[in-house]
């Protein structure tokens, strides 16, 4: 412990840093695991759509109907997961009064409606088969495959915006290490839905439609991989909450996860024993980035070592004297 | 309505907001030196708000068992114990248990008891044998919103639930507020909070209600020091220098100003301090800056992340197989 010095009337502050009772400067967020279950889900809708788009305009219809469908799933699951999260869940519909860019919420709130009616039909034009081939129901049997296909490629058109809003939604708080991440979190979360709808692909497609899934999954996994390991590293003090604790050990299993879910697609393309597990272990693997990205920001809200200590060099450059002795 | 400097930078928040002859802003300028913490802001806050209780606990933190501004808290009056003032004026604040967060730094020494003298009637000083000053000083401190120029909570409310006022001030509306906690980390300061068992959102309104009939908020009226004072910022901000001057006058020269400055990171505060040590002494972050600042370039990066997740997706079915 430095005591604080004079030098002719400046004071430099001594390395430990000043804090009331060692309590936190900005309020944890007050999200729950739903939030952090809702990046994986909405992620996975994303990539999901895209492939099934891909799928469709290339003539791959069990990859499309596996992509169709699972951007469903956790379209559903998403919706769950954020009106769940809500303190007044009855209350949801709120959302909808104001259209406010300012607001990453009010923006993924219409991105994810707008991508939700485009994939509710593209999902729903696969159940045209189980329609009967004459009356009313006949004509919708045969209206429905084109109308999937707009509402395919509409889903398509605003999935990857719903795959990157959350990093800015977690971006644009006073929550230290999800803040100062925000160059970096949109690709780590682009890359990760890729490798989650690429694994899903994988899992439920045959390995011969399957090829695009394993390309997007790979492509997936580098660009997670890349990201990841600057938001890890490259941001000095902030960083440290995402090598710590239970977000260090999710953040350090789901690198293991989609090291080997990309070995596997990259090898084991022709086996569909592989390419499911691989797929499975892509799909955990994005699960992990996820609750370790939202692990990492709440313990660097709750200790005010990382809100004063940037805030303070800030302040020590500014005003040309050193902040924090070394 | 939007300006070029909607985002950040100085700003008069009223006529940015859309309001057409809006009223001077109004705020708080809470002026520590004087605060006694005698916790009546924090009674009468509750009491004119209806604001319930925030547990009765004893958190061995000086005086404040109120422990910060929170849901039900909307005036928190902090309490720092100062063995050594001036040369390690920090120390104290450092806690005596060590803050647990830098494992190799030994705990700030535990001072020895002192006797604070018994409370009298007589002006401080007034008696003999008192005049001169102990090695000891005790810092108060009333916490309030700071009801800043440019509030991130307000620019991220996706509700609506979250208001400008006429005055300048940021008041959330309980009948819209859904609870989605995105204001709560938007905060810098760590103030509005959601309240348990109802979900909502909630913080100090400076007295919405009790200023449009031209009446002082509930805190500043009862604050027996004139600690609290509220009026025009404007105004405000003069006699905030002021006062700061006549203290350095008298040797105080640990006296500055907090929140008070148009070009800070949060456009300045509706509600800002004068403070006798460093601002994390107190628990208020030394250089806040409102997150929403960056948030083009946020979705400038997301923007480019999308577009290399389209990009790879049109690769990904270029191939045969």
């Amino acid at each position: 412990m430095s005591p604080r010095r004079r030098d002719d009337g400046l004071m430099v502050p001594p390395v430990e840093f000043g804090s009331y009772y060692g309590r936190a400067v900005v309020k944890a967020p007050a999200w729950h695991h739903d939030i952090a279950a809702y990046l994986f889900t909405g992620g996975l809708a994303a990539g999901s759509a895209l492939l099934a788009a891909g799928a469709d305009l290339t003539g791959r219809p069990a990859l499309r109907r596996a992509g169709r469908s699972t951007a469903l799933g956790a379209l559903l699951a998403s919706t769950y997961f954020l009106v769940n999260d809500l303190g007044r869940p009855a209350r949801f519909h709120h959302m909808l009064r104001v259209a406010k860019p300012s607001s990453p919420m009010s923006m993924g709130t219409w991105i994810l409606s707008g991508f939700g009616a485009g994939a509710g039909v593209a999902a729903a034009a696969e159940a045209a088969p189980l329609l009967p081939q004459h009356g009313v129901l006949g004509l919708a049997r045969r209206a429905l495959p084109p109308l999937g296909t707009v509402g395919g490629l509409a889903a398509a058109a605003t999935a990857p915006a719903l795959a990157t809003y959350t990093a800015v939604l977690l971006a644009d708080t006073a929550t230290p290490s999800w803040h100062e991440a925000y160059p970096d979190l949109p690709f780590v979360f682009a890359g990760s839905a890729m490798a989650a709808a690429g694994g899903a692909g994988m899992l439920l497609a045959p390995t011969a439609e399957a090829g695009p899934a394993r390309r997007l999954a790979l492509a997936g996994a580098a660009v997670d991989l890349a990201a990841a390991r600057r938001v890890e590293h490259g941001m000095g003090l902030v960083s440290e909450p995402y090598r710590q604790g239970r977000a260090g050990a999710y953040l350090r299993g789901a690198r293991s996860l989609t090291i080997a879910g990309a070995a596997g697609a990259l090898l084991g393309g022709r086996s569909r024993v592989l390419s499911a597990l691989s797929g499975l272990a892509l799909m955990g693997a994005s699960v992990l980035t996820r609750f370790g990205v939202f692990e990492a920001g709440i313990e660097s809200a709750k200790d005010p070592r990382y809100t004063v200590v940037p805030q303070r060099e800030r302040l020590g450059q500014r005003d040309g004297r050193t902040a924090l002795e070394p | 309505m939007a300006g070029p400097n909607s985002l950040y930078g100085p700003l008069d928040p009223a006529p940015d907001a859309g309001y057409v002859d809006a009223p001077p802003r109004m705020g708080f300028f809470t002026d520590t030196s004087v605060c006694i913490g005698c916790k009546a802001c924090e009674v009468a806050c509750k009491e004119w708000n209806g604001v319930p209780d925030d547990g009765f606990n004893l958190l061995g933190m000086s005086y404040d068992n109120t422990g910060g501004l929170s849901a039900n808290s909307w005036r928190a009056v902090a309490f720092i114990e100062q063995p050594m003032p001036r040369e390690a004026a920090v120390t104290a604040a450092m806690t005596q248990q060590g803050t647990g967060t830098e494992p190799g730094a030994a705990p700030a020494p535990r001072p020895e008891p002192q006797f604070l003298g018994m409370p009298t009637t007589e002006l401080p000083g007034r008696r003999e044998g008192h005049d001169e000053p102990t090695d000891f000083r005790w810092l108060m401190m009333s916490n309030v919103c700071k009801h800043c120029t440019h509030a991130a909570c307000l620019d991220v409310c996706p509700t609506g639930a979250l208001l400008r006022t006429e005055f300048g001030t940021v008041v959330v509306q309980e009948d819209i507020c859904n609870g989605c906690g995105y204001c709560i980390s938007a905060c810098p300061y760590g103030v509005i909070d959601q309240r348990k068992g109802d979900g909502r959102a909630w913080k100090c309104t400076l007295c919405y209600d009790r200023i449009g009939d031209g009446l002082m908020p509930a805190c500043a009226q009862a604050c027996p020091t004139q600690s609290i004072q509220y009026g025009e910022l404007d105004e405000l901000r003069l006699r905030a220098a002021d006062r700061v001057a006549t203290l350095h006058e008298r040797g105080e020269t640990s006296a500055r100003l907090y929140g008070h400055d148009p070009d800070d990171g949060v456009g300045g505060d509706g509600a800002f301090f004068l403070l006798l040590d460093e601002p994390e002494v107190y628990g208020l972050p030394p250089d806040p800056v409102v997150t929403t600042r960056d948030l083009p370039a946020m979705w400038k990066r997301a923007g480019l992340a999308a577009l290399a997740m389209g990009a790879a997706t049109v690769v990904a079915f270029l191939g045969r197989s």
